[in-house]
């Protein structure tokens, strides 16, 4: 389908051409900064980085090439393997709860209400502070024996968790910072989508006498999709890339229970000073946000062309 | 290999060097020149840390002295590591002085060829003052500044011993006694545990890499050495499993729990709410200890030295120097400036505050120095007793970082319940080759 919305504008191109080349191409000399500029700061990085990856480059010693080894010492590596594993369910949660939250939220900011405004400023506070300073007070804030999160779980009766600082509970408990901070973003995007959504649905539903969950399932969800797409789109691209959080928390830790595939680049470019193996992770790290943003477009795709069956 | 062979040039300008000196008619003994370098203008690298600040704060009367320059930026501690690295593999470093950590970058920097050689410097009476000597350093200050060849390649600056911090009050109210022994503690810990009450017996680093400091103690008092004679890391050893059994049952049976995921802030956090009764890390956090606007435990801690394991007593060791780019291109200036760093006035001043310790005995024994201590005379008491069973805390190597990662990844495991033995053969298989990659490179 898109070869053929393609073909379209290359068969109006062959037209105009004869006509082209009798003029210069008076362009280039506009896109010869940008073309400088991309060079410079895109390609040439990631070209080099490739070329690293594909050596043994430790700081401080000579470099050799070495092929494909690093790529070959990433698929035997267990703390690499964990790290993907992490990352994705670390950017899975921090993907969705925001969405289902922020989602609630705007559904709620959406109605009128006495004192809406100031509500809604408050709500968005979390995403305007910096994310170490808020890393810094949650880390004190889960401590088991000194922090205030176990002190009001004790007052419901519910035993001391121990959060960030245990294996199992440490990516949920990350999680829940991602999530307090930047569930007001989803909220922000679906309230300027819910602001656009025509009163008329609304009434005839009425008329209809359809239920509250009905109005949101059928009417409200599908006007908004496009906006919770965007939504989840930013959202997954911060979330794979979050390192602000993780690292100023828990550093990866306990043990390498929270170490996603940034943490570990980090750790083996700049304390281990392995620039080829860290080149060869930040080449496949590159390859998996390319698949993900690939299955998110595959999926939009789909969801415009269901939109428009639906419609016809 | 000493290079006997005098250049015609090296002979003239000595000859002449000779005949201006005696011209002049100077002394036979010269003094310092503090002022030969003035208008010089010198960059330095700091770690953040009471170091960083000591130097900066009292950085005009460096430049009283002696008329040269001095910028200086304070990076915090991971970054600046970092940054100094980088800079100098590029061969051009932005800096001249650069203050380094022993225990993480020695062998780095050696391996590199980044310091300049401060030997000739320390000989020259014109450059050194006649109270700097060698041997006044501590043998660990030594230990860390001195190369293969026995050049000195930086100035041994503070020294960071592990102690044992323990709660007074808690101790009485159980009527523990002091543990003199690593065995004696583990009992002690017990009887102070009062889960119910949200009191545990020891805290300390759990955390993946930072655990590494708190079990060196542990490893070196069970009699373990980092390495044989031919290199080969040896922390699977059984001196190496009795240690990790120790620090698994102290964290597992004894801490607060969590403590899988505790530095050292989350540790103090506990041992200054009074809720830890002991806690074995850096002889420096006795400040914020006895700051009554952070602690709850103000005159109420006691301060001694790790206790003996069977194999000895050792307190784990750690250092910072301050030492010269070798592409430095004012390096007596330069010079100057770490000696005047490492001074006893500077010493005097860190030791005082709390903020360090100077590797110089003729500081730490000073009698007036000691009374202007403003920490308690326990600390001060402890840090000296310390100081005579030093022993270097992690290996000289330079994939320390993947040292302290995955053997303090195995160390948290043990935490969870898996295997000492295990985990630690474990960790070695994985390191091994890393060792043997650097050394060959």
């Amino acid at each position: 389908m898109s070869a053929l919305t393609q073909s379209t504008p290359a068969a109006a191109q062959s037209d105009a051409a004869p006509e082209k080349a009798l003029r210069p191409p008076s362009y280039w000399p506009f896109v010869v900064p940008a073309l400088v500029v991309v060079l410079a700061i895109i390609i040439f990085p990631w070209v080099f980085t490739i070329w690293m990856s594909l050596n043994e480059w430790k700081v401080g010693s000579a470099t050799t090439f070495v092929g494909a080894s690093n790529y070959l010492r990433l698929t035997s590596d267990p703390r690499f393997l964990e790290a993907v594993g992490h990352t994705m369910v670390y950017t899975l949660l921090s993907v969705v709860l925001p969405l289902i939250l922020g989602t609630f939220a705007a559904v709620v900011f959406h109605q009128k209400f006495p004192g809406r405004g100031f509500l809604r400023g408050v709500f968005i506070m979390p995403m305007m502070a910096t994310p170490v300073a808020i890393a810094l007070v949650w880390t004190m804030m889960f401590h088991p024996q000194l922090g205030v999160l176990n002190y009001l779980l004790s007052l419901v009766g519910i035993p001391a968790q121990l959060w960030v600082f245990h294996p199992a509970t440490v990516i949920p408990s990350l999680v829940l910072v991602e999530t307090w901070q930047w569930t007001p973003l989803v909220m922000l995007i679906v309230l300027g989508g819910l602001a656009a959504i025509p009163s008329e649905p609304y009434e005839s539903a009425q008329i209809d006498g359809a239920s509250l969950w009905q109005v949101f399932r059928f009417i409200t969800l599908p006007l908004i999709m496009p906006f919770l797409f965007i939504a989840g789109m930013i959202r997954m691209i911060d979330a794979v890339k979050s390192f602000d959080i993780i690292f100023a928390i828990t550093q990866g830790g306990p043990g390498s229970a929270s170490e996603t595939i940034n943490i570990y680049l980090y750790s083996v470019a700049f304390t281990y000073y392995d620039l080829g193996y860290g080149s060869a992770i930040a080449v496949v790290f590159f390859l998996l946000i390319i698949l993900l943003a690939a299955v998110m477009l595959y999926a939009r795709q789909r969801m415009l062309w269901t939109e428009i069956t639906s419609g016809a | 290999m000493a290079n006997l062979n005098i250049s015609r040039r090296t002979l003239l300008t000595g000859t002449a060097a000779a005949g201006a000196l005696s011209l002049t008619g100077l002394p036979a003994r010269a003094e310092v020149n503090w002022k030969k370098y003035a208008g010089t203008k010198l960059e330095v690298i700091l770690a953040k840390g009471p170091r960083g600040d000591n130097l900066q704060k009292n950085i005009k009367e460096f430049t009283e002295l002696t008329g040269i320059q001095v910028e200086s930026e304070q990076i915090p501690e991971q970054q600046q590591r970092q940054k100094v690295v980088i800079e100098l593999t590029s061969g051009r470093p932005s800096f001249d002085v650069v203050h380094l950590s022993y225990h993480v970058q020695k062998r780095q920097f050696e391996k590199g060829g980044w310091l300049a050689d401060m030997t000739p410097f320390l000989k020259d009476p014109t450059l050194t003052a006649p109270d700097l000597i060698e041997s006044d350093f501590s043998v660990a200050g030594l230990q860390y500044a001195r190369n293969d060849k026995g050049q000195m390649l930086s100035l041994p600056w503070s020294v960071d011993y592990f102690i044992l911090y323990y709660n007074k009050e808690l101790f009485q109210k159980k009527g523990v006694a002091v543990p003199k022994t690593l065995d004696e503690m583990v009992a002690a810990a017990e009887k102070l545990t009062d889960a119910k009450e949200g009191i545990y017996g020891f805290v300390g680093r759990g955390l993946r890499n930072a655990n590494m400091t708190l079990w060196t103690n542990f490893f070196l008092n069970y009699g373990g050495e980092f390495l044989d004679a031919k290199g080969n890391i040896l922390t699977d050893g059984p001196e190496a499993i009795a240690a990790t059994k120790l620090y698994q049952t102290l964290l597992t049976k004894v801490a607060p729990p969590g403590v899988a995921g505790f530095n050292w802030m989350e540790s103090m956090a506990s041992f200054t709410q009074g809720r830890s009764a002991m806690w074995i890390d850096g002889v420096g956090w006795a400040p914020p200890l006895e700051d009554p606007a952070a602690s709850r435990v103000v005159g109420k801690v006691g301060y001694t030295v790790v206790p003996a394991g069977p194999k000895g007593q050792y307190s784990a060791t750690y250092g910072d120097g301050i030492g010269i780019a070798a592409a430095s291109k004012n390096k007596e200036a330069a010079y100057l400036l770490c000696q005047w760093a490492v001074s006893k006035r500077q010493g005097a001043r860190l030791l005082q505050a709390g903020g360090g310790v100077p590797f110089r005995n003729s500081i730490l024994n000073d009698a007036e120095v000691q009374s202007g201590v403003k920490m308690p005379r326990e600390w001060l008491q402890s840090v000296i007793d310390s100081g005579k069973i030093s022993k270097l805390g992690l290996p000289v190597v330079i994939p320390v970082a993947e040292f302290r990662d995955i053997v303090g990844a195995a160390l948290t495991s043990t935490l969870s319940g898996a295997d000492p033995a295990t985990e630690l053969k474990k960790a070695n298989d994985q390191y091994r080759p890393i060792l043997e990659r650097s050394e060959k490179a």
